[in-house]
């Protein structure tokens, strides 16, 4: 006699809870073979918006901590999903038909991959930044620092590896993100969400939303405050609009990436999302 | 010259006291330890911008015009000698015999012992017999300051009873750094009381800082006030005897000071940058400095002068250049 | 007379031995263009200096091409050690011509000549000499191990220092091994012009570098020009902002350096003097022409009235006048478009309810002049507190705890460069790090230097020039693990296309 599954209501993730879409919007979500794996929340564009106001006002905290704790915080997240692990391979097996091992490679490599940008927390600002040899009395030093609110969307045809090598390198310098995640295979994000909330992760530092980047994403590129656009999983989309939406405030863009390089670890997708500052100051003994 | 021209000489300067109580280390301490901060790389680079004004024809004619007027004319020399003081006072008398339309500086400043030779050999000249030139005495242990403070009245009232017009004291700048500013303080009190003559009138005072001992531009700013609020009549950067002498960027600083307490209490303080300013364009950076930072009021040797003895040869020269259109040489002037 | 009107100074304008007319500068010559031509005048006079060509459509796909073929068969083979030499020769070149490309630049812009003498000009010889060294070195600018040059740049760069942004534009594109089509404004071709001359003295590969003159038409043309790889802009935010709308969806990496509205935090514990001598210098350099110009003060509110009473004397001996005079400090303003934007934001000032002070100073009759302004009582909400004027206009508001400070600093889209001043050095780092700008000068401010990083935040633009930061602009990476790239929308490896 088998017993009769809990089946998990999939919602969206902001500000650090797990509200539906206020639209009231669902759609289904099918593995391979067209079988109905669960109803995902399809966000809507005040979702959007709402995401926008959690992940601002996380910004403070976040970039204000300090890069140690930032990068435990980071490495919490290895360890806590670490813990879902077969979680995690059970929904990419049932979502995509991949294969047990190559499940397990995906699953693995998202957990390493965390525990490898959680290491550049704490030593990306020394190869970014420096003391600059002016020529004159004054001590001058260049430090990189977050740019702010971030928002993503994810690699559609990696919703588990794709979406945490979009999150993390943004969280490395202290960017807080709203991140669309896979349309198609969304389940992962949210499992992934989950992990968050239970991680030591600030709530609104990261968001998800689930549903349409087709639809949620220019609300995002034109937001007055948003300060950059990840179209690292946008190939398919308009993206061309999104990015000259994004000029309308100067918004940084990352324009899409091949399917190769969305999931190599980078750190240049650290350094994407961070702003030079100099800082001048006279000096003098007398 | 209305009244308000005429400097107050330190009797008729009232004393502003602005804080509480007697003269304390401590109160010192805390009044000068609140004045605003002075930042070296900012008032560097405003003084050399200063540096950069070009002053051409008619305005530097002018300029070297008035530098002659400013002019402490010094020597300050262990072999100093009765002939020597009387070259010098002959020079400032007459500094170009070749061209009697050249002004008489402001004053001779020697050292006390030299003060009555230089008031015979000015004679009628002498700012105390009617003339235009005024005699200084450098006293106070000069220029180490480094007597007691018998010794330092003592040397004072010499000099005024040998008939200085003007006494340079210097502050003890070893007091200064350790934070006695109240035994500076009092020293300034006592010495500008023995520059009283019996008659009620009294020699003017001026303090010699010797900022390149005091080493910060928060010192000299501290000093100059401390100076100031003991009674100075000018506050003066140096003896000449220490390096760095005056600069431009310690002098605007004092100006900065002299202008403030202007603007705070209505009283006009004169500053005397001393030593190392040997060239007619040094001086006229200074003269920019003066008229740019507390006014042209300040161009006149009530307010201002310039502790110099080589800067005079070379205001000469540029003078003939004037005149003549070509340049002149060192043997083109006398030497003292 | 007294004193302090100092007689007149001129710097003799006999050094210039200009042409009656310039062609455009393409392939290493001087050519016609197909546009017609606009006459420069100075500002100061409203009398013509000389006749430039307007670059056509045409003319700029000219000096694509010719850029492209330099690239191609000359510079992108030429060593680094080779590609450096030819940078110091340019740097020395420019020494030697210092006095000639000062008077010229003060000559055409309205700039006073002790600026453009003692800042402008031995800036530019110190940027082609700062990137000189780094032609050979591109191995150790943290791209990998062999990091590649774009391509082809296409410039686009501005009035107010117009041979200086020149060199923040050509000389990291040549060091990273570009070649580069430039344009500059068209009130002030006259320095770029000049300094083409100076690239036939340096015996620069033709095409190397080619100058195109002309007005927004050819800098539209030239940014939107398929053979480029590379657009860097710098001037306004509107301009900015439809440029990277004209680039989006290409492969063409972009910088922009565009518009700021700086605070200039004054604190009751600042070197006070200094700190009024940071202010001149923050708003009145350049005729507040500087896109970092200090333009908001903002003064801890119990010493507001002392420091405004010291900014007011400080600023009744400024001297606005001639700009080719040595004892001048504020110039002319560089156009009559400009001159007219400056005066309405000032009368809205004067609307909105601000009090208005200038110093009493006589202006000139002909040309364009603006006295020295300041408005006190400014509230956030006013527009002369939220629009660049980009003239010697300063806001002066008030706050009263750092973190008052910080949150008005912020308030603002732009995000170029601040100022704090203030003797204590854990609220200066502390206030530093919260101000969201790219340049904070503390105790200071208008300080440049070619190994400092510049640029902004927000809508102050994206990417940074001067440093490896600025060179990293001009590069891409090869790839590999220790790779820091610095510049913003970018495409991580070049691959980005058009959908």
């Amino acid at each position: 006699m088998t017993r009769l599954a809990v089946a998990k209501t999939y919602k969206l993730y902001i500000g650090g809870a797990f509200p539906r879409s206020e639209s009231g919007r669902t759609y289904a979500v099918a593995d391979p073979a067209g079988v109905f794996l669960a109803n995902a929340a399809q966000a809507s564009r005040k979702d959007a918006r709402n995401a926008v106001v959690a992940a601002r006002g996380a910004v403070g905290g976040w970039s204000g901590a300090t890069a140690y704790n930032r990068g435990q915080v980071l490495y919490r997240i290895a360890e806590m999903m670490e813990g879902r692990r077969a979680q995690f391979v059970d929904e990419l097996r049932s979502g995509l038909g991949l294969s047990e091992r190559d499940a397990v490679a995906d699953v693995d490599a998202s957990i390493d991959r965390w525990v490898w940008y959680a290491g550049w927390a704490d030593k990306y600002a020394q190869l970014v930044g420096g003391a600059n040899p002016v020529s004159g009395p004054y001590f001058n030093l260049s430090v990189p620092v977050p740019s702010g609110v971030i928002a993503i969307v994810a690699p559609q045809d990696s919703p588990l590896l794709g979406l945490v090598n979009v999150v993390a390198p943004a969280l490395v310098a202290g960017n807080t993100v709203v991140v669309i995640a896979s349309e198609r295979f969304p389940l992962p994000a949210m499992t992934f969400a989950e992990v968050l909330a239970t991680s030591d992760v600030p709530k609104g530092v990261v968001n998800v939303l689930t549903g349409s980047p087709a639809e949620i994403a220019p609300w995002l590129a034109s937001h007055a405050d948003v300060d950059g656009l990840d179209l690292t999983g946008a190939g398919s989309l308009d993206w061309v609009d999104l990015e000259i939406a994004a000029a309308d405030t100067l918004t940084r863009v990352l324009r899409p990436s091949q399917a190769e390089d969305a999931v190599a670890q980078s750190l240049e997708r650290v350094i994407a999302w961070t702003e030079i500052k100099t800082v001048w100051h006279t000096q003098s003994l007398r | 010259m209305t009244d308000t021209d005429t400097p107050a000489a330190p009797a008729d300067r009232a004393l502003v006291r602005p804080f509480d109580g007697p003269a304390t280390d401590a109160a010192l301490r805390r009044f000068l330890h609140g004045l605003p901060g002075v930042d070296a790389v900012g008032l560097e680079q405003r003084a050399a911008t200063l540096g950069t004004r070009s002053i051409k024809t008619a305005s530097k004619a002018a300029a070297l015009d008035t530098i002659v007027s400013l002019i402490d004319l010094t020597t300050l020399e262990g072999s100093d000698t009765p002939g020597r003081v009387r070259s010098l006072v002959s020079k400032a008398i007459s500094p170009d015999p070749g061209d009697p339309s050249v002004g008489r500086v402001a004053a001779v400043c020697v050292y006390n012992d030299m003060v009555g030779h230089a008031v015979s050999a000015l004679g009628r000249h002498h700012a105390a017999a009617g003339g235009d030139i005024a005699v200084a005495a450098v006293s106070t242990a000069f220029p180490s300051g480094r007597a007691s403070l018998a010794v330092k009245l003592q040397d004072t009232s010499d000099a005024v009873a040998a008939g200085a017009d003007e006494i340079d004291m210097v502050i003890d700048r070893g007091a200064f750094l350790s934070g006695r500013f109240g035994q500076v303080y009092d020293e300034i009190v006592a010495v500008e009381q023995a520059c009283r003559r019996p008659d009620g009138s009294h020699a003017h005072l001026k303090v010699i800082l010797e900022t390149g001992e005091l080493s910060t531009y928060d010192n000299v700013r501290r000093a100059s006030w401390l100076a100031i609020l003991a009674g100075g009549d000018f506050i003066k950067t140096s003896t000449g005897k220490v390096a760095p002498a005056a600069t431009l960027p310690v002098t605007l600083l004092m100006l900065e000071v002299v202008r403030d307490w202007h603007l705070a209490t209505g009283q006009r303080i004169g500053v005397k940058p001393a030593g190392g300013i040997r060239t007619s364009k040094d001086a006229i950076s200074y003269l920019v400095a003066v008229a740019e930072t507390v006014g042209e009021e300040w161009l006149s040797p009530h307010l201002f002068r310039f502790g110099a003895s080589s800067l005079l040869d070379d205001v000469l020269m540029q003078k003939q250049k004037i005149a003549t259109g070509r340049y002149s040489g060192p043997d083109y002037v006398s030497v003292v | 007379m007294t004193f302090l009107d100092y007689a007149p100074a001129p710097e003799s304008a006999s050094i210039l031995d200009l042409k009656p007319e310039y062609g455009l500068f393409i392939d290493g010559a001087f050519v016609d263009g197909t546009g017609g031509t606009f006459a420069t005048i100075s500002p100061a006079t409203e009398k013509h200096i000389t006749t430039v060509q307007s670059a056509s459509e045409a003319d700029v796909d000219r000096a694509v091409r010719a850029a492209r073929r330099a690239y191609d068969t000359v510079w992108s083979r030429m060593s680094g050690a080779d590609r450096g030499k030819y940078l110091f020769r340019i740097a020395r070149l420019v020494q030697e011509r210092a006095r000639e490309l000062a008077v010229a630049e003060s000559l055409d812009n309205g700039k006073p000549i002790r600026e453009s003498r003692d800042v402008d000009v031995p800036l530019v010889a110190a940027w082609f000499f700062y990137y000189a060294g780094w032609a050979d070195k591109l191995e150790h600018a943290g791209l990998g191990s062999a990091p590649r040059a774009l391509g082809v740049a296409g410039q686009v760069i501005p009035w107010n220092f117009p041979l200086l942004m020149l060199a923040w534009k050509i000389a990291p594109a040549l060091a990273a091994g570009n070649t580069v089509v430039l344009k500059p404004a068209e009130t002030t071709p006259l320095t770029a012009l000049l300094f083409a001359e100076i690239l036939q003295q340096a015996d620069l590969p033709p095409g190397v570098v080619n100058i195109v003159t002309g007005a927004g038409d050819t800098g539209s043309a030239l940014v939107t020009h398929p053979g480029i790889d590379k657009v860097a802009f710098t001037g306004s935010t509107a301009v900015g902002r439809a440029i990277a709308k004209q680039v989006a969806g290409s492969s063409k990496r972009l910088t922009l350096e565009l518009g700021g509205k700086a605070a200039n935090i004054v604190f009751d514990d600042a070197p006070v003097d200094q700190a009024v001598e940071g202010i001149v210098n923050g708003i009145f350099f350049n005729q507040g022409h500087v896109c970092c110009a200090g333009s908001r003060l903002l003064v801890q509110e119990n010493v507001h009235d002392e420091v405004i009473e010291k900014l007011k004397r400080r600023m009744e001996t400024l001297r606005v006048g001639d700009p080719l005079d040595k004892n001048t400090d504020i110039g002319a303003i560089n156009s009559a478009a400009q001159l007219e934007r400056i005066r309405s934001l000032s009368e809205i000032g004067e609307r909105e309810g601000a009090e208005r002070w200038s110093p009493a100073c006589e202006l000139p009759e002909n040309g364009f002049w603006f006295a020295p302004t300041i408005f006190t009582g400014v509230d956030t909400s006013h527009r002369i507190a939220r629009d660049e004027i980009f003239g010697p206009v300063l806001s002066v508001l008030t706050f009263r705890t750092p973190a008052e400070a910080v949150a008005k600093a912020n308030n603002t889209p732009y995000g170029l460069s601040a100022g704090i001043w203030s003797d204590k050095g854990s609220k200066i780092l502390a206030i530093a790090n919260d101000l969201r700008a790219g340049v904070v000068w503390a105790n200071t401010f208008n300080k440049f230097d070619p190994s400092s990083p510049f640029g902004g935040f927000k809508e102050s633009g994206y990417g940074r020039e001067g440093g490896r930061h600025g060179l990293a602009a001009y590069l891409a990476a090869s790839g590999g693990a220790s790779t820091v790239q610095t510049e913003q929308a970018a495409t991580p490896r070049k691959k980005g296309t058009r959908k």
